[in-house]
């Protein structure tokens, strides 16, 4: 068994950034993902994914707490973060976590949820984008959501309760 | 005169994003249009000016789902260019991995995209409150083939171990036989999906196709053959351009493949099947019989069945593999550049993946092709989709909109490989 195959057996949380760092915004997930790795955060293994939403389901069996941060495209001012408890409400339908792939996250979430695989703590963050051309650079406003995100995380895996920094923003 | 218009403006479960438009004129299909708008991404000029070894990496972001084809048909064109063979356990290897892509793909769209048609959801999630064991099943059957990916490719989405001459790292034996109870479960549960298979409801929708597939003397096709029809095509992977072409038309982003002189052919499972039925492990064959399946299939419908045929065979050909493997002694073969074409082309999940670059003698990329399934596939779902669409229009306009739907993804088109989003245009008047 690996190092890394016994760290994600006992990783208690489990953070993913799901995007692709190729299509400029669509990688604000992993890059957060990356830098929160940077910071080595006990029990909180961090994981980039190219938007495998079916894999997620498999991913986080592994953890108790799963927090998710994707980028949004919903029309709203470039660099707006959004933060959601997956199982304590839905993802609103008017905030599509920017996706090119066959199911959303929150068809996802609804198939985990049916089959009982859903971890007992699920906190998604969107930030929404602005350019998702072919590109590896973020956009200002995305770039500044970036290390807001990446502290209000790093506040949430360090702290045993889940008060948030940013408040949701919307229902 | 009956003039009828119907819209169907989000063709959902398939990959990227497109439109199909049908016009319906008294009583009589006028018009079948398969509109791909999304904007071409340029790969062939991006690859000009980059070196030889860096192609594989490049064209395998063209899609998420099937990037080790990508892989595949890159380093076999640079290898075919540079005069290098990869045979013995590193030409196993690809297989293997080849293997865990078609895993991984095929399951995707079974159960996830196609079976929902079939038993009459809208999608997955709606499927999974009723079968949520099938759904498990596919998870658990998804994970099988990214593992091995994952194993040999290094990651599961976008595997980095591919390289020109072989790999960058071999797994041990110790690591392939770290995969074989899994995939031993796996092989009875793909065996048992064939026969849940068997059991759905299919249209009746025989079709006379010109079905296009690598042909190998003794395998089920994955990376070598040479390119066959069922209408007496049989030409090696470098005369395709004589062959083949690729036509420009007004409602597509995407160019259109034809056969010179011949039009329309289809490529992918039942191509594959169709014209390689013979080379099937006996398993899978078998498998094919006891689900009602002959040596040909010609019914669209039934390629959710031959995916299912399919996916055994993967599984049951990797257990064959790793069974069979021996650590290579060097990952990789030594190559060295010179200026040449190099061509190659690899049977993708959905279909024959042609790759062709031209290299310069320090192997920096002058000129690059590549066409890949669903651009070949086009004009054959538009003449489903022309034909199924006469058959159907009695049928109340919400169901015969869905089927027009299921016939299209019954090609499990991926719209961003071909350029790359479907949206559902009907127009009766």
């Amino acid at each position: 068994m690996s190092g890394g195959e016994r760290r994600n057996m006992v990783a208690s949380m489990l953070v993913i950034g799901i995007g692709n760092a190729y299509r400029s915004d669509d990688g604000v997930g992993p890059a957060v993902a990356r830098a929160l790795q940077t910071k080595n955060l006990p029990g909180v293994q961090c994981k980039e994914d190219l938007g495998d939403t079916l894999s997620l389901i498999e991913q986080w069996d592994t953890a108790d707490t799963v927090i998710l941060i994707d980028a949004v495209c919903s029309g709203a001012e470039p660099g707006t973060i959004y933060r959601f408890d997956a199982l304590a409400q839905p993802i609103p339908t008017s905030i599509p976590l920017r996706s090119t792939h066959f199911l959303s996250l929150a068809e996802a979430l609804s198939i985990a949820d049916i089959l009982h695989r859903l971890p007992s703590r699920l906190i998604v963050y969107g930030i929404e984008g602005e350019n998702f051309s072919a590109g590896v650079s973020l956009s200002p406003q995305v770039e500044d959501a970036l290390h807001g995100v990446v502290e209000q995380v790093e506040h949430e895996c360090r702290s045993s309760s889940s008060c948030p920094l940013f408040p949701p923003l919307l229902e | 005169m009956t003039d009828r218009i119907i819209k169907v403006d989000a063709l959902t479960r398939v990959e990227g994003e497109g439109a199909l438009y049908v016009r319906i004129k008294d009583g009589k299909v006028t018009d079948v249009k398969l509109k791909i708008m999304e904007p071409p991404r340029f790969f062939e000029a991006l690859l000009r000016d980059r070196t030889y070894s860096e192609a594989a990496d490049i064209t395998s972001r063209i899609c998420g789902i099937c990037p080790i084809a990508y892989q595949m048909s890159a380093v076999h064109a640079m290898e075919n260019a540079f005069g290098v063979v990869v045979a013995g356990q590193l030409r196993a290897l690809r297989r293997l991995l080849y293997c865990g892509e078609w895993i991984a793909s095929h399951v995707l769209h079974i159960f996830m995209l196609h079976a929902p048609d079939f038993l009459g959801y809208p999608d997955a999630m709606h499927m999974a409150r009723d079968y949520p064991e099938l759904v498990e099943r596919a998870l658990q059957l998804k994970k099988a083939g990214n593992a091995i990916v994952k194993l040999i490719g290094g990651r599961e989405i976008h595997p980095v171990s591919v390289r020109v001459g072989g790999f960058y790292r071999v797994p041990t034996k110790q690591e392939l036989a770290s995969l074989v109870d899994t995939l031993k479960w796996a092989r009875d549960a793909a065996l048992e999906t064939v026969h849940w298979a068997a059991q759905l409801p299919f249209p009746d929708f025989e079709q006379e196709y010109e079905f296009v597939a690598l042909q190998h003397p003794d395998e089920y096709p994955f990376n070598e053959g040479r390119l066959v029809s069922n209408r007496g095509l049989d030409i090696a992977v470098e005369q395709y351009e004589d062959f083949f072409t690729e036509e420009q038309v007004a409602h597509s982003h995407a160019l259109h493949s034809v056969l010179k002189g011949r039009g329309a052919y289809l490529v992918g499972p039942l191509a594959r099947y169709s014209l390689n039925y013979a080379r099937l492990s006996p398993l899978a064959r078998e498998a094919a019989q006891s689900g009602g399946l002959g040596p040909v299939c010609t019914n669209p419908f039934k390629s959710i069945l031959v995916r299912c045929v399919e996916t055994l065979y993967a599984f049951d050909e990797a257990l064959r593999l790793i069974d069979a493997y021996e650590v290579p002694a060097r990952p990789a073969l030594a190559v060295q550049p010179r200026a040449a074409m190099g061509y190659a082309c690899t049977e993708a999940p959905r279909g024959i993946l042609y790759h062709r670059y031209q290299l310069d003698d320090k192997g920096v990329i002058v000129d690059a092709k590549i066409v890949p399934p669903t651009s070949q596939n086009q004009k054959t779902i538009e003449n489903d989709l022309w034909r199924y669409a006469t058959q159907a229009m009695h049928l109340p306009e919400e169901q015969f909109l869905w089927q027009c739907e299921q016939a299209i993804r019954n090609y499990d088109p991926c719209i961003s490989c071909a350029t790359h989003f479907l949206k559902l245009h009907i127009e009766r008047e």
